[in-house]
């Protein structure tokens, strides 16, 4: 039986404080008090003083309340009974549903080792053009999406859940708004995708702490069904949360902030996160998609900016569409050779003629005279807009490549288009 | 004297403190028991009986009252042949045979040798019983891949010896005894061909230290030609994300022409070490016609690995570099990323609630940095050859914001900058170093006359494109526009350079001198063109045939066609009298 301990030394922010010895670093602890309990890690030891950070908060905590230290880290139950669960961040049940204890694992755990990872060489599919055709998503990538509030990135995200090609998706919210909790839980359950999605939810609503262990929760659960080999997709909205979380806890701790106001290892611990999308030799995978959204629409706040050293690329999600400029998959080569011979050539050709396109809206708002190859790219650009880019489209990526050679046709003979002539023989649509 | 040990009293994410009895040492390495485990971790800070060392690996579980080693050494790597074709983690662990024995994870606790003892050589005897033998005097050689491993007297005896003993030719394990030797008291040390040495001090045993002279050549056109890097040199690659500061280092990691290539993967992305890790062995050099691990060591600390760790993997990078120095190589050391090397040293500094400099970096950041790249350098070692070290760092500044303390630091004590731009990448213009902001205090390949008349049309050309962003193109006279349009044939066809085509990849320092020619004829020629359109038209074709030139196969008879059409082609649109131009190029020789 274990010590309990009932004097609270000292409580500030989302710590307090008790003296007891026996305690390890990161066990955790149950806080009892008069409005329920609480689960409390400890984040800091000194001496007898133990410093607990509670998940669910300190508000309402007594100093003369019971602390009682379990002797283990934060675990969270894995087994196939968690499929088509909601969870809170703190890892209870948030639906109705029993809740799970058994096969407990650890959050949190060791990095893979790089001997044991795999070059990724498949794709997701995600039934989206502007992701499948121009910066098509790959198995273990971890990807942000970038964009700022009010853009719809959580009903992007819905989509992907519903559509893209995977055996498991694990769905985490950060300070999630619970009208979007929602939104996603109705969205699954309509498409049918539910039994095969894990949910943990931190709402806006509840404590901070148990923010923070949302991506944790998430991805030893994705882990193991990647050793099992399943190929997994976790989804997380939004990031920035999260990292506003981490700051809000180093700052109650008295850490020396580093850049505004985020604490000097917020690389590490996003990397530490990010980095657990793999491919796993001789199993199966994680991939990770992860909205970030930029304060003020500003790639070189710290968030963003640390989050595009860590992932491979990023989508830019502006005005309801993913910007075809600026949205990078840097893994994209190593898939879209193999899917149909004119992926590549018409991913970059399409995209070469929509940036004359946008020279060409330019020249017509400061009111330039419009050319005949103008008035192509203008028609051009409209018909891409409409048939491809908007975020309503969904097709498969053969389907979307046909729709291009379409348009292409539509618009323009085959030699304006730039395109090597053995693709244009073999793929441009005959006029009956 | 006091038994040495400690007791764990407070722990703070990757930092504990430990109450000891005895003596400790500065950077001494200690081992702290949590259960059956034995965590490696490193002293940095004593302040009475209390000293504080960061640990290695991650600390749950870590208890008050847990107990601790001290080993009476610093952190130190083992030197000795084998390490070529290794992959290690920031502290020296072989990854491939780590996920042989724990699987999928890095299982913290676990240590294994370096070089383990199966590991066989045939050792040639090279010193004689009786012979006087002093720190880095070779005792024989054993071939080690494509090269010949020089077994040496450790870097830390300092004594002269007399040789005892030496092991007869035939195979040996890398831990059996090859050789005994007596020191001036008269005590018998046994050597076998592995030693340590510490880290954190840069190996000293050398003669002295020679100005870096010759070109480093990375066969990267724009860093050979504009921004040469020098044989013992130090250059620093700063640029915002997605602005291919890997790639283009991984580009150098193949073609650059030196004996051995360590790459530091420093808390960077575990996809981008796993390319190469499974790439390089498949890939042929040139040079030697053997696999490209064959000369490269890799030490992979990525991003997810423990903090600590990041910071002890450059320096063992660099410490494996200078061992292979001095066997009188050339050795590139590539550590990517320095900026997160100096955010390991920024949390510990924050553990250790030491007064922060800019942007919470401690106030040493630089004198850090700086003695780090000053373990670059070329040697004349004792038996009078020389090996050098280059150091190749990138930089991830904040926000690209290039005046942040780690791009600030660094640009201090490198000889050479390259930095980045996000225009260039997002313009597809790869490499995207940018030419009007890079720098270099070496001299490359070609004349440098040569290579200032070039810049100077490239400075040029920016000013003529940023006047005509104000007053249109019609604004613009034709002079003006024809050096815009050199700028940029200029960027296009030789700043710019395709990774994936297999011949234009890598460009040698005799092609570049001769390329380099041609483009001075099209550059300096002053053409007979009517008006901006014949102008732009007459440029496009010769960047056209310039682009086909660039894939054609060195000193191949398309080669010299190639280079014959364009000449023809300048000759024919030119208004300059015969010969005139060529005189030009003269006068920029030498």
């Amino acid at each position: 039986m274990r010590k309990i301990y009932s004097k609270i030394e000292q409580i500030a922010g989302n710590v307090i404080t008790v003296k007891a010895d026996g305690v390890k670093y990161g066990e955790l602890a149950e806080v009892t008090s008069r409005h329920g309990s609480t689960l409390a890690e400890v984040i800091r030891l000194q001496g007898e003083d133990v410093y607990l950070q509670a998940f669910s908060g300190t508000r309402g905590i007594s100093t003369g309340d019971e602390v009682r230290f379990l002797g283990r880290p934060m675990q969270v139950s894995f087994s196939e009974n968690l499929l088509g669960r909601i969870f809170t961040g703190g890892g209870l049940p948030r639906d109705s549903g029993p809740s799970l204890s058994e096969n407990m694992i650890e959050i949190g755990g060791p990095a893979v080792n790089p001997a044991k990872r795999i070059i990724p060489r498949n794709m997701i599919r995600t039934g989206i053009p502007m992701i499948d055709v121009f910066n098509s998503l790959v198995v273990s990538q971890k990807l942000p999406i970038f964009s700022v509030s009010g853009e719809p990135y959580n009903q992007v995200l819905a989509r992907i859940a519903m559509q893209a090609e995977v055996d498991v998706i694990v769905l985490g919210g950060c300070g999630l708004k619970y009208d979007d909790y929602l939104y996603f839980k109705e969205t699954l359950e309509e498409g049918g995708a539910l039994s095969r999605t894990i949910f943990f939810i931190h709402t806006a609503a509840d404590p901070v702490v148990e923010c923070l262990q949302v991506p944790d929760l998430c991805l030893a659960v994705a882990e193991n069904f990647g050793l099992q080999g399943k190929r997994v997709l976790v989804l997380l909205t939004d990031m920035t949360n999260f990292a506003d979380a981490l700051k809000e806890i180093a700052i109650t701790m008295e850490q020396v902030p580093s850049n505004r106001g985020y604490p000097g290892d917020l690389y590490s611990q996003l990397a530490a996160r990010y980095e657990k999308a793999v491919d796993f030799e001789g199993a199966g995978s994680v991939t990770v998609l992860a909205v970030t959204t930029m304060p003020g629409d500003d790639v070189t706040h710290p968030v963003p900016d640390n989050t595009g050293y860590i992932t491979e690329g990023q989508f830019y999600l502006r005005n309801g569409r993913i910007e075809p400029f600026g949205s990078l998959s840097r893994l994209k080569q190593l898939v879209n050779k193999n899917t149909r011979e004119d992926h590549r050539a018409l991913m970059d050709g399409m995209i070469r003629l929509y940036a004359q396109y946008k020279d060409t809206l330019e020249k017509k708002a400061m009111g330039f005279r419009m050319s005949d190859w103008d008035q192509k790219l203008l028609s051009y650009g409209e018909r891409f807009e409409s048939g491809l880019m908007d975020l309503s489209v969904n097709i498969g990526l053969e389907q979307a490549l046909d729709r291009g050679w379409e348009i292409l046709s539509a618009c323009f003979m085959p030699e304006e288009t730039g395109l090597r002539t053995e693709i244009i023989s073999k793929f441009w649509p005959k006029k009956e | 004297m006091e038994p040495k040990k400690g007791t764990v009293v407070g722990v703070t994410g990757n930092m504990v403190r430990v109450q000891y009895t005895g003596d400790v040492m500065m950077n001494e390495v200690g081992f702290l028991k949590v259960g059956d485990q034995r965590l490696k971790s490193e002293v940095i800070r004593v302040r009475g009986r209390i000293a504080e060392l960061q640990v290695f690996e991650l600390t749950k579980g870590i208890g008050i009252g847990d107990e601790i080693e001290f080993s009476s050494d610093l952190l130190a790597v083992e030197l000795g042949p084998g390490l070529l074709g290794q992959i290690y983690d920031g502290l020296q662990n072989p990854l491939p045979e780590l996920a042989r024995r724990c699987g999928f994870f890095l299982q913290r606790g676990v240590y294994l040798d370096a070089l383990p003892a199966e590991l066989t050589f045939e050792f040639t005897p090279a010193a004689e019983p009786g012979d006087t033998v002093r720190r880095a005097s070779v005792l024989g050689t054993v071939p080690e891949g494509i090269f010949t491993h020089r077994v040496m007297v450790p870097f830390g005896l300092r004594d002269e010896y007399t040789v005892e003993w030496v092991a007869a030719k035939g195979v040996y394990s890398v831990r059996d005894v090859i050789a005994k030797v007596k020191d001036s008291r008269g005590a018998v040390i046994p050597l076998t061909m592995i030693f340590s040495w510490p880290v954190k001090r840069p190996i000293d045993a050398f003669r002295e230290r020679l100005k870096p002279a010759e070109p480093l050549i990375t066969r990267v056109r724009i860093v050979d030609t504009l921004f040469p890097v020098a044989r013992g040199g130090t250059y620093c690659i700063p640029g915002p994300f997605g602005a291919g500061k890997t790639v283009l280092q991984q580009i150098t990691s193949r073609h650059a022409e030196v004996d051995v290539v360590v790459i530091t993967a420093c808390g960077e992305r575990a996809g981008e070490v796993v390319e190469t890790l499974r790439e390089f062995p498949e890939i042929t050099d040139p040079r030697t016609g053997k696999s490209l691990m064959e000369r490269t060591v890799i030490i992979c600390n990525t991003s997810s690995m423990p903090v600590a760790a990041r910071d002890a993997s450059v320096y063992t990078g660099v410490t494996i570099a200078e061992y292979y120095r001095q066997m009188g190589l050339n050795v590139l050391l590539l550590a990517d990323s320095t900026s997160r090397w100096a955010q390991a040293m920024r949390e510990m500094s924050g553990r250790l609630e030491e007064i922060p400099g800019e942007e919470a970096f401690p106030a040493y950041l630089e004198s850090v940095i700086a003695s780090f790249y000053e373990r670059a350098g070329v040697v004349r070692l004792y038996d009078g050859g020389t090996g050098s070290v280059t150091i190749g760092g990138t930089v991830s500044p904040a926000g690209g914001n290039f005046e942040e303390p780690v791009t600030q630091s660094t640009l201090k004590v490198v000889g050479a900058f390259h930095g980045l731009s996000r225009e260039r990448s997002d313009a597809r213009r790869y490499p995207a170093i940018n030419p009007l902001e890079s720098w270099s205090k070496y001299r490359g390949p070609v004349a440098p006359r040569k290579v200032e008349a070039v810049k100077d049309i490239l400075v040029r050309g920016n000013d003529v494109l940023q006047m005509m962003k104000v007053v249109g193109e019609e604004g613009t006279s034709l002079d003006d526009y024809m050096i815009y349009l050199k700028s940029e044939f200029f960027d296009a066809v030789y700043l710019q350079q395709n990774a994936f085509d297999p011949v234009d990849a890598a460009t040698g320092a005799e092609r570049q001198r001769r390329v380099f020619d041609v483009l001075l004829a099209v550059l300096l020629t002053d053409y007979e063109v009517a008006d901006k359109e014949k102008a732009r038209g007459l440029m496009n074709q010769l960047r056209q045939t310039f682009l086909d030139w660039n894939g054609r196969e060195w000193n191949s008879k398309e080669f010299a066609a190639e280079e014959e059409n364009i000449l023809g082609r300048v000759r024919a649109a030119s208004r300059d009298p015969a010969g005139t131009v060529e005189a030009k190029i003269k006068k920029l020789e030498g």
